[in-house]
């Protein structure tokens, strides 16, 4: 008798890749982490999906938020407290809604005054909800669907611009572009991701685009991850579209932008909304030729601001990358801050009230003066930006460009 | 508007992709067909391998080609540690654990990688990266050829290691008739370690083919660990022509499906493929009966 281990059948492998492709979707595999630090300053939740399949943008924000939290007790705390310092309550989403939303309830626990972050709009969606039940406020960070302040939500502030007015934006933007350089482009490919984000955003231009006189030849949607953009740039070349609209996270941004230049595909330009890579100094810095004349339409600071370029090269100097994720956590916990200065107290309810009328002009974006209605920032908006020597430049609206943009890109 | 020449160029970057596939696959295959755990931690590994191949590049200025020579033994030698010394002991002799520590080893070097790395996404930029040759009707990236290339160089030399080396007999050995070999003298505890040190080294050669036009971040690898089990299954387990086959097969497939239902729906030419495999030749194309 043969003491021989029975081969798995293939029914237990399959049964056993199921699962264990289920334990890896759904991010189990991730570690809980939960930091409270200890003191008696306020208590401000910081909210990031910094483990699982967003922990970079999750990080990038956690960074944001903490360093603009050590500049505030730097300077002498909240001052209308007694200098009281701010107190982080570190949160991890693990990159889903449910995990948001266990954060908010132990931060409750924790008696924090505030909550920032969210990043995702999923996470922004479920967080917001589940604070509200507290009444605890909640300043959305990144998360840009519309929905997350048109629910009536009182607790919930957003403070930069949301889907609508980032879309609306980028066609002007694109249009005035376009009729400057005298209307060389007509035809465009749409290359977007399938999931809430990319999909969104292709119906919205597959319905804006022909008005404004542009004729789609194809929208060409794909999965995330994708490995292999080989096929999607051959349907590009066999059509030679003027303009190239990739919508898409930023691993995939990169491999079409590099298939695009290994195939010799060179449309008269390149031009996102929210691109994944599109404004990204990583991009630039890992693949200067590729990302060459891009242009994106997206979060970007106040280049023309002191203060913002400062931040740039604190945070450059410390070998980081300054992304939005960064600078718009940065920016919310200043608004919470000036915040807790009018209400001189740490209550939720007042805190909230002195968000609804705050007035805050964040030194690093081209907002202006805060003005809440309905919990969104009216004064937020986005920047269209291009690769220009190296660098990424502002190059729309007038007021806050540095750069005039090339367009076509020359051959 | 899809005239045969696109055709063509798409079953090319099919043939290419699924090329890397097979690497993959080959060392699933192996370490299936002999010690008869599916290995759970083959994508962590292919990560890790990523990020040394980046690491060698960036740090010591190293080819990721010439990085091959380097890596294929070092991870050869921490795949033989990992079976010998983890693994072995820690299933006790019992497959379902087997199965169970390579999960849990795979949610380890993932976390390992992530708070190493945290998780930004790196890449390299080589000289020849963008290179392409021009076929008239397509481009095909150089690195992408001479991925296709060593990937039957590989499989061709571990076809050798296993007909011609006393190891690759004693392997075979091994898979066949554990209680057997043990009995003929062979020290089957080695030749376990051997197995899964051959299959991380197949893994590591990918990593080396891949990150000139690919990636590294804790999660990279898991991307192709998935097409890699279909592979394997379709070209039979632990048969080294198959996977090779299985792999090409696979590439092809995912590359039209992706071509003419779009690239949403790519994956699913591979488990139509998988199904119909399994339903009209459970052991695969080249499986021994069972």
């Amino acid at each position: 008798m043969s003491e021989q281990k029975i081969p798995f059948s293939r029914r237990r492998l399959l049964a056993t890749t199921a699962l264990g492709a289920a334990a890896a979707a759904s991010g189990s595999f991730a570690t809980p982490s939960f930091v409270r630090a200890q003191g008696t300053g306020v208590k401000l939740g910081l909210l990031h999906p910094v483990t699982g399949a967003l922990s970079y943008s999750g990080q990038q924000g956690r960074i944001g938020a903490t360093m603009a939290v050590d500049e505030i007790n730097a300077a002498g705390g909240i001052k209308a407290l007694g200098g009281a310092k701010i107190d982080p309550v570190l949160g991890d989403a693990q990159s889903t809604p449910d995990g948001g939303t266990a954060e908010v309830e132990k931060m409750n626990s924790a008696e924090v005054s505030c909550i920032v972050g969210g990043y995702a709009s999923s996470i922004c969606l479920a967080v917001s909800q589940a604070a509200a039940r507290y009444d605890l406020p909640y300043v959305v960070d990144v998360g840009v669907a519309d929905s997350i302040v048109t629910r009536g939500l009182k607790n919930t502030f957003r403070f930069s611009p949301g889907f609508g007015v980032i879309a609306k934006a980028a066609l002007d933007n694109l249009t005035t572009i376009n009729d400057q350089a005298g209307k060389p482009a007509k035809t465009v490919i749409i290359v977007h991701e399938d999931s809430l984000f990319g999909s969104g955003l292709a119906k919205l231009l597959n319905a804006q685009l022909p008005p404004k006189g542009f004729e789609i030849l194809e929208t060409i949607p794909h999965p995330t991850p994708t490995r292999d953009f080989a096929n999607v740039v051959l349907k590009i070349k066999a059509q030679n579209p003027d303009l190239v609209i990739p919508a898409n996270y930023y691993n995939e941004y990169v491999l079409l932008a590099r298939t695009m230049q290994e195939q010799h595909v060179r449309p008269k330009g390149i031009y996102s909304v929210l691109g994944g890579a599109a404004s990204s100094y990583k991009f630039v810095k890992d693949f200067p030729d590729a990302a060459r004349y891009i242009m994106d339409c997206n979060h970007w600071f106040n280049p023309k601001s002191a203060k913002a370029l400062e931040l740039k090269k604190k945070i450059e100097d410390k070998g980081q990358f300054f992304t939005y994720e960064l600078y718009l956590n940065y920016s919310a916990v200043l608004l919470v801050a000036d915040a807790l200065e009018h209400a001189a107290s740490t209550d939720r309810a007042k805190l909230t009230a002195a968000l609804e009328n705050s007035t805050f002009a964040s030194p690093i974006m081209p907002y202006g003066p805060t003005k809440f209605v309905n919990g969104q920032n009216q004064g937020a908006a986005p920047v269209s930006t291009q690769v220009l020597d190296n660098d990424i430049k502002a190059i729309l609206p007038p007021e806050f460009a540095i750069a005039k943009a090339v367009f076509p890109m020359p051959a | 508007m899809l005239s045969p020449l696109i055709l063509i160029s798409a079953v090319l970057n099919g043939l290419m992709t699924g090329a890397v596939y097979a690497l993959v696959a080959l060392g699933l295959t192996l370490i299936y067909g002999v010690l008869h755990i599916i290995n759970f931690a083959h994508g962590a590994l292919l990560s890790a391998a990523l990020f040394a191949a980046f690491l060698a590049f960036q740090k010591l200025g190293l080819d990721p080609y010439l990085a091959a020579f380097v890596l294929a033994p070092a991870f050869f030698a921490f795949g033989y540690a990992l079976q010998r010394f983890v693994i072995g002991p820690a299933s006790h002799g019992d497959d379902r654990n087997m199965l169970l520590v390579t999960l849990g080893l795979a949610v380890l070097i993932e976390n390992a990688l992530l708070y190493a790395f945290r998780a930004d996404t790196r890449t390299v930029d080589l000289a020849y990266g963008f290179k392409s040759i021009d076929f008239g009707f397509t481009f095909l990236a150089v690195p992408r050829l001479i991925s296709f290339a060593a990937v039957f160089f590989v499989a061709l030399a571990l076809w050798l290691i296993m007909v011609l080396t006393d190891t690759g007999k004693a392997i075979r050995a091994v898979a066949k008739e554990k209680l057997g070999a043990e009995l003929a003298g062979i020290d089957v505890a080695h030749i376990y370690a051997m197995t899964f040190g051959l299959g991380t080294a197949c893994v590591a050669i990918a990593a080396c083919l891949l990150i000139p036009t690919y990636y590294a971040n804790p999660r990279a690898g898991n991307a192709f660990v998935l097409v890699a089990f279909t592979v394997v299954v379709l070209g039979g387990m632990g048969s080294v022509p198959g996977a090779l086959i299985g792999g090409l097969v696979i590439g092809v497939v995912e590359s039209l499906a992706s071509f003419y239902f779009g690239e949403s729906l790519g994956q699913v030419g591979i488990f139509l493929i998988f199904i119909a495999v399994l339903m009209v030749r459970p052991r695969g194309l080249f499986g021994a009966s069972a």
